[in-house]
């Protein structure tokens, strides 16, 4: 569902750019940042809102990796799977965060409060490995720290 | 040493409007707007700066292509996908000196005649496209940015475009294609952007530290900046050097500068007192050296005699232990991966060779499936629409070429 300030700001996008079609990945990317992914009802209402086909709107949300076409946790983590990640943590950290949340990578905790994957450099190479939970970046990462990362989600602190 | 990208990173708060300019932030804008762009733009083809992002083409040739028209819609475009793995150098400066992007850009603006600007950021920089932004909002409000700039007549805008991830949007035409609510399918070249862009309009592309160069070339001169480097490759670069070192970092050195003296003495050296197997010089794309070569200096000449390029200059180091296979199983599955699919050489070639890489590494791969890796490189290599065939064609095959016995132990 596209709530009413949603809407407001992406009316706002057509307004900025020269042309109405360049409003459609801001709006995905807000979509996704407001309900967490980007659902079949959201596409066909901003299609409406667009003025797209839906098929433009689906070609487009299925083509870039940050828009998640399902529902995903609460606190999506993304580990980053590149070659100086690797370089640098023996036991890869995906493995590591897996066990921890006793899910594979790809799947969603029972609770929907985390999902896991792995993904390709985040630019963070200097201070890797690194991984991003949400918007949030974290860099220089050990296992203790990954605990702790977690731990300070499970116990519901406030996220920003 | 003379840094130009760097000047104000030891600065406190130099992202701030007021410290940029007690630094002398704003005085090249000041000088350029009153002269006129035809000299500006002589004044960056002299300073013989070349492009940061990858493929070094000269800046000052390209703003010349431009149609001579000035009455046409002309876009400036900074590329801040920063998506080469390796790579780190363009968020420092959008995190730690915005203005100077800024500037940058609004001279270039001001001198090819454009009168909006792009920012298109990687979607993954969320904080930095907020810094931007707040940073777009200072300028515009001291008049550095937006109508009638200093009172010069001149009006230019700037937007901060969000990708929302893809690798291939770093690509030119793939990022307008992007900006233009498309998937970032890259063009087909000609026509260059010069001519159809943006929206099909004229359109000046470059990345955020080729643009953060020109306030440094416009307010000290041409010279100062060539006399900077080495014969056709002048200037600073900022060298992001990352892997098994004791100090992985961002580092400004003049081009040129030995890879050694920047792995030993910029970054420290070797994790652990290890010994150094293999570095990759320029981005994931560029492809691999070993040890004993590591005396070339790191200019756009030097490491295309060698075989390999600058690229983006994120500088990936290898230490002994490190399994070179592994290095390419990654480095294809990053390829298969990011391949937007257009072309069938670039989406079956990179996936097939990802394929026969996991299944060499598996042990179930035979010595045929080396050979046949090295010829999808070859067909791959200049058959695609852009330049993400070659990307990921030459990384492997220097790869396999050059530590083949370790492959060839895994293999049947
Ligand atoms: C697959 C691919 C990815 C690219 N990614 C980037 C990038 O992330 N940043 C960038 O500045 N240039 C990138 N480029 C190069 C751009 O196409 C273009 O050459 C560059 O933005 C021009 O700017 P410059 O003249 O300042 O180097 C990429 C090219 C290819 C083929
Ligand atoms: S070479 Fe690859 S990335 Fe480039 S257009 Fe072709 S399929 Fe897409
Ligand atoms: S390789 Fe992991 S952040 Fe670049």
């Amino acid at each position: 569902m596209i709530n009413e300030n949603t809407r407001k700001t992406i009316e706002r996008f057509i307004r900025k750019f020269p042309c109405r079609d360049s409003a459609l990945v801001p709006s995905l990317s807000l979509i996704q940042r407001e309900n967490g992914y980007v659902s079949e009802a959201d596409m066909e209402e901003l299609a409406k809102i667009l003025r797209l086909s839906e098929a433009r709107i689906f070609s487009v949300a299925s083509f870039y990796t940050i828009l998640s076409l399902k529902p995903i946790g609460k606190y999506h983590i993304q580990v980053c799977s590149n070659v100086v990640c690797s370089l640098l943590d023996g036991y890869p950290l995906v493995d590591y965060i897996a066990k921890i949340l006793g899910i594979r990578e790809g799947e969603t905790t029972p609770d929907g409060m985390f999902s896991l994957a792995s993904v390709e450099c985040l630019g963070s190479c200097g201070y890797a490995p690194a991984l991003q939970i949400n918007m949030e970046h974290y860099e220089n990462l050990t296992y203790e720290r990954i605990e702790e990362i977690v731990e300070m989600l499970r116990s519901g602190e406030v996220w920003k | 040493m003379q840094k130009i990208l760097f000047k104000n990173i030891d600065v406190p708060d130099a992202r701030s409007l007021d410290t940029y300019k007690s630094r002398g932030g704003y005085a090249a804008l000041k000088k350029a707007l009153s002269l006129p762009p035809e000299k500006l733009i002589s004044m960056v083809e002299e300073s013989g700066l070349r492009g940061r992002g990858g493929a070094g083409f000269p800046a000052g040739i390209k703003w010349k292509f431009l149609p001579k028209d000035r009455n046409r819609t002309i876009y400036l475009i900074c590329n801040a996908d920063e998506g080469e793995p390796g790579t780190f150098k363009d968020r420092h400066i959008m995190e730690f000196d915005p203005h100077l992007l800024i500037e940058g850009m609004t001279i270039t603006a001001y001198a090819i005649g454009a009168h909006h600007g792009f920012i298109y950021i990687r979607g993954e920089y969320n904080w930095i496209a907020k810094l931007l932004m707040s940073a777009i909002i200072e300028a515009v409000t001291e008049g550095f940015v937006g109508y009638n700039i200093l009172n010069s007549g001149f009006s230019f805008y700037i937007d901060v475009f969000r990708g929302a991830g893809s690798y291939v949007c770093g690509e030119e035409t793939a990022l307008m294609e992007s900006i233009e609510g498309k998937a970032g399918r890259p063009r087909l070249k000609p026509p260059f952007p010069a001519t159809f862009g943006l929206y099909g309009e004229s359109t000046v592309i470059h990345n955020v530290s080729t643009l953060s160069c020109v306030p440094f070339i416009i307010e000290k001169g041409p010279e100062a900046f060539s006399k900077i480097g080495k014969p056709r490759s002048h200037g600073t670069k900022l060298f992001g050097i990352s892997g098994h070192v004791n100090k992985p970092g961002l580092y400004e050195y003049p081009m040129g500068t030995p890879l050694r003296k920047l792995i030993y003495e910029a970054a420290g050296g070797v994790r652990g007192g290890k010994r150094l197997k293999a570095v990759i010089p320029g981005g994931l794309s560029s492809p691999i050296l070993t040890a004993d070569e590591i005396d070339v200096e790191m200019d756009f000449d030097s490491l295309l005699s060698i075989g390999s390029m600058l690229g983006s200059g994120g500088i990936i180091v290898m230490d002994e232990d490190t399994s070179i296979p592994m290095i390419a199983q990654k480095t294809a599955k990053f390829f298969a991966h990011e391949s937007c699919g257009q072309c069938t050489p670039c989406r079956e070639g990179t996936n097939m060779i990802k394929f026969l890489i996991d299944r060499i590494i598996a042990g179930k791969g035979g010595h045929t499936d080396l050979e046949q890796i090295l010829r999808l490189c070859r067909y791959i290599k200049g058959s695609t629409i852009c330049a993400f065939g070659a990307a990921a064609a030459m990384p492997l095959n220097a790869m396999i070429k050059k530590f083949r016995g370790e492959f060839e132990a895994l293999v049947r």
